[in-house]
Formats: C-alpha cells, structure tokens, sequence
C-alpha cells in the first residue's frame, strides 16, 4: 500500500500543481461562465447534488449498462464465432476493422431521428462505440491461444468444447478484461454524447443545459461526475482482474 | 508395441514426401532414442503416432490395432513443459483425467497425488507452475504425461531447454522412473549422450527424406549410472553416432 502511494505521487503532485494553475488563472480571467474554477465547480456540484445523482446520473448509468451488457454479449458471441469458424472470421473481421473507421458520433444525430428521445438511440451509440473494440480485442485473446498446448489437449482426445472451457477461455479472460477497461470508459462517453444530441434526462444532456444557460461550471460539474464514475469502475474492474487473473504475463 | 507400417507422409508446403515408405518396430517395454539432425524430421514421426498429422499412406499400429481406432493410446511430452499457468501443479496434472471423466473429484485428488509423490513434487500440488524451478517444471509436465495411462510415451527432446546439470540429473531421474514402471518410452532428442545413456537402442535418421532409420542396440546393461558412459565401447558408439549425424549434417 506505502509502495502504490509512493508511485502514485509524482502524477498526484503534477495534477496537484494543474489544479492550482488551473484556479489561478480562472481567478485571474473572472469569466466563470467560459473557465469556471475548480472550487467553483465543486461548489455547483453541492449545489446540485439533488438533481445531478438521483435523476441524471441514474440515467446515464441505465444506458451504460444496457449498452455495454449488449455489446459484452453480441461482442463475445461474435469473437467466438469467428475463433470457431474461419469462414466466419474472413467474412466478418474486416468488416468489424473498417466499421471502426466511422465516426460514430457524427451518426448519432441519425439515431436519434430514428429511435427517438428515449433511451434506444443513447443504447444504439454505446454499442456502436463498444461493441468492435471487445470483439476484436476477444477474438485477439482467442487468436493468440498457443498452438502447442491445443495440441497437447487433442492428444489427451479433449474435444472442441472441452479445449474451449479448459484453455481458451482461461487464457482470453487478460484479454477480456483489458477489453473490459477499454469499454467501459467508452460506454459513459458514448451515454453522455447520445444525451447530448437529444434526451430528456442524464448527465450529458444536464451539461448541454447548461450551456443554453450559460454555467460554465454547471456544465464542468457533470463532466466532473462522469470522469470519476469511469475512474471508480475501472478501478473496481482492476480489482476484479488481480483477483481473477492472478497468472497474468507468465505464459 | 508400435509399428510403423510404409508410413509416408508429405507436409501441404512441400512438393517431397518427408517419410517415405517408413517401416519400424518398437518392442513393449522399450526404452528406444531416435537421434538425428534439427529439421530432420524426428518431430513428424512423434506427430504421426498422435495423430496431430495425417499419414498419406500406410498404417500405424500401436498394441497391434490401427490408431485411427483408438484413443488415448499414447502419453506426449512435447519439448516445452506448457503447463497451465492459471492452473496449479496440480490442476494441471488433473488435466487429463478431467478431459478422460469418468473419475470422481476425490478419484482424480488421489491420483494426482500419487503421480506427485512419485515424481518427487508432492509439496509443490497448491503451488503455481511459475515457482517451480524448470527441472520442476519438467518433471510436473512428465507426471501429467503418466496420468494419460498410456502404456506409450512419447518425449519429445523434454530436457534440451534445461541447463547442463539439471539436464543430466533429470535423465538420471527419467531412468528411474522407466525402470520403474517399463512403459514402453520413445524419446526424440539431438543429443548423442542422452541417447546413448537412456536407451536399450537408438534409432538414427540418416537421411531426409526418411526411408529407413538405422538401428543401434546400446551395449550396456540396466540399471545404469553415468559411469557406463566411460566403457570404450559406449565412447565408440558415441563416437560413431557423432559420425553419422555429422554426414547428415554435410549433405
């Protein structure tokens, strides 16, 4: 524990000095409404505590978890399909890359044409922006199951299923939770753009509110919330992966 | 025991059959080397016998039946120990009793321990493969190996990564245990000496492709100790070993 603080401290000390930079020259501009200081956002995020954590960011968290439970099981489905199948693989896998290309974001005005102010179409952005990297980072993991020690199970006549439940899966859960670190972040990001193109509720479409009203720090506070949702989720996933994978980088 | 029968076999990438027309005879209970150059194609005739690799014609009979009916006949032993790294030493010997069934969870427990015992690594069962050391590790992936129940082995060169005096304390170990249980063991390896101070006979490729392997009866009586190496007639035949896999070599 004394060793990650003494790690930790070089970052903390230079986000330490930013933050001061930061209130100094808000201080000095005086323009809250363009560059809000760090305590004045603060400040607002007291204020707004009601709104922002029992009606915004339940809503945001509905379409992140919704999003990324469907990309999860779409993805993982998909990447094990393609790990079974070669033809599958060749027919999908450069569509999966280029998709990846799209600007997924400059559609999500589309989406919201299509499905409406609802959730649906905030879902439809968080699959989109998820789903290619936990394919394709999965079906990696998979790819990357040494040869050899298929091998070693075929002559102990393991069949398919049996080399999938007793080395692939195994060896692709690293994979999965890199996959795992990646999307989530991700998710909240593409939650909050969906709401912010058009929502009635959820901390990015409370962000684009206030803007129309000129809050510089009322539309810092969100983004504050959002940033450390993502931390603490990563940060839980973490734990979960040293706890899970315990052998990672001995193979 | 096992009976090469005109195996020939051609890999897709190359326009030449590597065994061709191959015939040879190993007797239940022996302990047999095949020796020759790298890339001479020793690893093919493992990779025949375990039906990793297709014959394009020819039988190969192991207890006097065909292989293609059979299962589960042979133990292998590739060169790299490739044990599970999420698994335990002795998870990773349950392997392949998992993958057999049939065995209760405590069945399989007395087993594993038992081959433990026997290979001297009973302490090390709830320990991760990465804190063994590698002549450990060796012997973990030769007790796994046991645990196939076949009365054939198959080592492919299982000590060459080895550093010189873990290497000679392990083959003193592997002559034990053969003397122990006389399963009928083929071992692959590129080291004269080896060869000559584990076997009852040596099998030589000559030449590739492989038509024929020259047989060579081991003047030398078990149980053995390396001061059977020292005899005039054993340095002969090392000697003339030496010769032959040198003229393979030239070619």
């Amino acid at each position: 524990m004394k060793q990650t603080c003494k790690n930790q401290l070089p970052a903390l000390i230079v986000v330490f000095v930013l933050l001061i930079a930061w209130q100094m020259g808000a201080m000095h501009m005086n323009a809250a409404y363009i560059l809000p200081s760090p305590t004045q956002i603060l400040d607002k995020l007291w204020q707004l505590r009601g709104p922002l954590f029992t009606a915004h960011l339940p809503a945001t968290m509905q379409v992140t978890v919704i999003g990324l439970a469907i990309s999860i099981v779409f993805g993982l489905a998909l990447a094990v399909l393609m790990d079974a199948s070669p033809a599958v693989a060749r027919a999908v896998y450069p569509i999966v890359i280029a998709s990846q290309t799209i600007p997924t974001t400059a559609l999500a005005p589309l989406f919201v044409l299509w499905f409406g102010y609802g959730i649906w179409s905030k879902v439809l952005v968080t699959v989109l922006i998820t789903f290619f990297p936990i394919t394709i980072t999965v079906y990696d993991g998979l790819r990357s199951v040494r040869v050899e020690m298929v091998e070693l199970l075929q002559t102990y006549g393991a069949s398919r299923t049996q080399i999938f439940l007793k080395l692939k899966l195994p060896a692709t859960l690293p994979y999965f939770f890199s996959a795992l670190k990646m999307a989530v972040p991700m998710s909240l990001v593409g939650a909050a753009i969906g709401e912010w193109l058009g929502a009635q509720a959820g901390l990015g479409y409370f962000s684009r509110r206030m803007i129309t009203q000129l809050d510089g720090a009322g539309v810092f506070a969100p983004i504050v919330v959002l940033s450390v949702v993502a931390m603490v989720l990563v940060a839980i996933l973490g734990l979960i992966e040293r706890k899970v994978v315990r052998w990672r980088g001995e193979q | 025991m096992l009976e090469f029968h005109h195996v020939t076999f051609q890999y897709e990438v190359e326009d030449f059959n590597i065994i061709d027309d191959l015939s040879f005879h190993i007797a239940p209970g022996e302990f047999v080397s095949i020796i020759g150059a790298s890339g001479c194609g020793k690893s093919t005739i493992f990779r025949l016998t375990n039906q990793l690799l297709p014959v394009k014609s020819g039988e190969i009979y192991v207890n006097g039946r065909d292989i293609h009916s059979q299962s589960r006949y042979c133990g292998y032993m590739p060169q790299k120990d490739l044990l599970f790294p999420w698994r335990t030493v002795g998870e990773n010997l349950r392997l392949p009793l998992e993958i057999r069934g049939g065995l209760s969870k405590v069945q399989m427990d007395e087993r594993v321990h038992a081959a433990l015992e026997q290979v001297g690594l009973a302490d090390a069962k709830d320990k991760s493969p990465a804190e063994l050391s590698g002549g450990m590790r060796q012997r973990a992936a030769f007790a796994r190996t046991i645990l196939t129940d076949s009365p054939l082995l198959l080592l492919d060169e299982p000590f060459s990564a080895l550093d010189f005096l873990t290497r000679i304390s392990m083959q003193e170990w592997l002559l034990g245990q053969w003397e122990r249980d006389r399963k009928t063991v083929l071992f692959i390896t590129h080291d004269v000496e080896e060869a000559i101070f584990l076997s009852s006979r040596v099998l030589v490729v000559e030449q590739t492709p492989i038509r024929r392997l020259t047989s060579i009866d081991v003047p030398a009586a078990y149980p053995r100790t390396r001061a059977c190496l020292g005899d005039p007639r054993m340095i002969a035949l090392r000697e003339r070993l030496i010769d032959m896999l040198r003229k393979q070599g030239d070619e």
